[in-house]
């Protein structure tokens, strides 16, 4: 019998390929900073030429002012821990009738013959048309919301998951057949595992459509929330409020993302996936 | 040990793969399921592995019909099949239960007997066509089978790493005795490892002969009693009916 094989075995990373990559990483995150940080200098010392009008695009300087005003009166926190609470629960919501719905659907091919109609003629209404309706059987009040965000985060959950689990390798199955699994163990052991990539990019859609759906349901009636500072800075004709909301929209949910995309990364470590 | 009487298959569609075949395998056996692509000699083997029960006849191992389980049988297909979320240790355990410690005392044994030492951690995409193929094997010994059923299980490596898993074959055998049922198209192959080859052709497909090899192990490649099995066994499967039929118009 010949190791030689095994000898070649591509286990050992080179030494100091991990410092190559973080070096890298490091210079292409400050090339992408270049011109943003162009762009707001332009920006800055145009406003303060007096270029731009102050009452419709006030300078960067103002806009992180108002932040820390809001900050320090301890409103900042409210506004964004309403909204953020708003996504995370639609989000749970959403994404747990999203699983065990898609689950079902996905494993008993007869129930999506029942199902998928359905489900596809509710998809194709543009979600901010339930608004209206959401309000007159809930109120203004949070029940309304959260419901929005769950109806937005549950579609792309939901399509991944039945496509991720119709789409597991039926040599993969065979394999567990072969052992004489049972078929919960095969959903366990096999299925669930191998759609666990598609359902994460579901989670991933989910939450962006989650955001965008806090926007609108704040819009609609709020007492607090980003989405609230919005209509307030529109209301009131202060540019820099909203412009600071749009930022404090913009960090949460790149940072969002940011921890389902670690998650992802820590989970698919085994995915043949050219790496960055 | 091995007994499929009068086992035939026919598809949904109304297709024959192929028509009813009998025939015993013994303790320790090798036998060799050699034929042209087509004449279903997969479908036999899946049918044998209790994958696949829509046959008719009978197929029994040790007295035990496959349709009430098939315990004592491992398969190594085509394909490595890897679950590639798993470690390679976890794959090779895969259809083990019980104690993690003894599952993983177990797979490193057996990762060692298929010559793949230092490769418990990595995860499949980590490895090489005949790698993976070798954790395959280990995969389906673990369970300590009686049967070891094979689907053309070196058909998609090349020459020589196929060479090198032909003879690990071999070195297990001789270490276990299992009996093993090989489904190839490659005549060397069957002639290297087999004692005995059973030679399908025709579509449908008919068991045309069994054939028994009767050479002395360690077996030489391209000996001259080889080469005048391959002449037989190539005659037999009557590569040329086509051609006879076109030239006869
Ligand atoms: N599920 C199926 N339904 C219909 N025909 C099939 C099915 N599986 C295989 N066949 C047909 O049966 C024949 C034998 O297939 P197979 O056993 O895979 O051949 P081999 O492994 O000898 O190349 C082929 O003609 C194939 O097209
Ligand atoms: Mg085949």
């Amino acid at each position: 019998m010949t190791q030689t094989e095994v000898s070649h075995s591509p286990n050992k990373k080179s030494p100091g390929k991990k410092t190559t990559s973080s070096v890298n990483y490091i210079r292409s995150f400050a090339i992408g900073l270049i011109i943003p940080a162009l762009l707001l200098i332009i920006w800055e010392v145009a406003s303060r030429a007096g270029i731009f009008p102050q009452y419709l695009l006030p300078a960067p300087s103002a806009v992180i002012s108002t932040l820390v005003a809001l900050a320090s009166s301890g409103e900042l926190w409210t506004h964004v821990s309403s909204t953020l609470s708003r996504v995370l629960i639609g989000f749970f919501l959403g994404t747990i009738v999203a699983v065990v719905l898609g689950s079902f659907i996905g494993f008993f091919k007869p129930l999506e013959r029942l199902f998928d109609p359905l489900l596809q003629a509710l998809r194709s209404i543009p979600s901010l048309a339930w608004v209206p309706l959401f309000i007159l059987w809930m109120g203004i009040a949070e029940t309304s919301k959260v419901t929005l965000i769950a109806v937005g985060v549950f579609f792309p959950v939901y399509l991944n998951i039945v496509s991720g689990i119709q789409g597991v390798d039926r040599k993969l199955i065979e394999v567990g057949k072969v052992y004489n699994m049972s078929t919960a163990s095969i959903i366990t052991r096999i299925v669930l595992p191998a759609s666990l990539p598609s359902f994460l990019v579901g989670l991933r859609s989910g939450l962006g459509l989650g955001w965008m759906f806090v926007v609108a349901a704040e819009l609609m009636g709020a007492s607090e929330g980003l989405g609230f500072l919005l209509t307030l800075g529109q209301n009131t004709s202060r540019p820099d409020t909203i412009l600071a909301s749009i930022i404090l929209f913009a960090i949460l949910g790149k940072a969002t993302d940011a921890i389902l995309k670690q998650l992802e990364n820590r989970s698919l470590r085994w995915q043949d996936r050219y790496e960055t | 040990m091995l007994a499929v009487q009068k086992v035939s298959r026919t598809f949904d569609n109304g297709y024959k793969a192929f028509k009813p075949v009998s025939f015993h395998t013994e303790q320790s056996e090798i036998v060799g399921i050699l034929g042209t692509s087509g004449c279903g000699k997969s479908t036999l083997l899946r049918a044998i592995a209790g994958l696949d029960l829509g046959f008719d006849g009978e197929i029994s191992f040790q007295e035990q019909s496959v349709r009430s389980g098939t315990e004592h049988t491992g398969v190594v297909f085509q394909e490595p099949r890897l679950m590639p979320w798993l470690t390679v240790i976890d794959n090779v355990v895969f259809g083990l239960k019980g104690n993690k410690q003894e599952k993983r005392e177990k797979g490193a044994r057996l990762l060692r007997a298929v010559g793949l030492k230092d490769t418990e951690k990595l995860y499949p995409r980590e490895l090489s066509g005949g790698m993976a193929q070798r954790a395959a094997i280990a995969r389906a010994l673990v369970t300590n089978p009686q049967l070891l059923l094979l689907d053309e299980p070196f058909s998609a490596l090349d020459a020589f790493t196929k060479m090198q898993l032909q003879e690990l074959l071999i070195d297990l055998w001789e270490t276990n005795h299992t009996s093993m049922l090989i489904v190839t198209h490659d005549i060397d192959e069957a002639l290297f490892l087999c004692d005995r080859v059973l030679i399908f052709r025709d579509q449908p497909g008919v068991l045309f002969k069994d054939l028994k090899i009767d050479l002395q192990r360690p077996r030489e490649r391209g000996s001259l009693e080889m080469a005048e099995y391959k002449r037989e066994i190539l005659q037999s499967l009557d590569l040329n009916h086509d051609v006879h039929v076109k030239s006869a118009i």
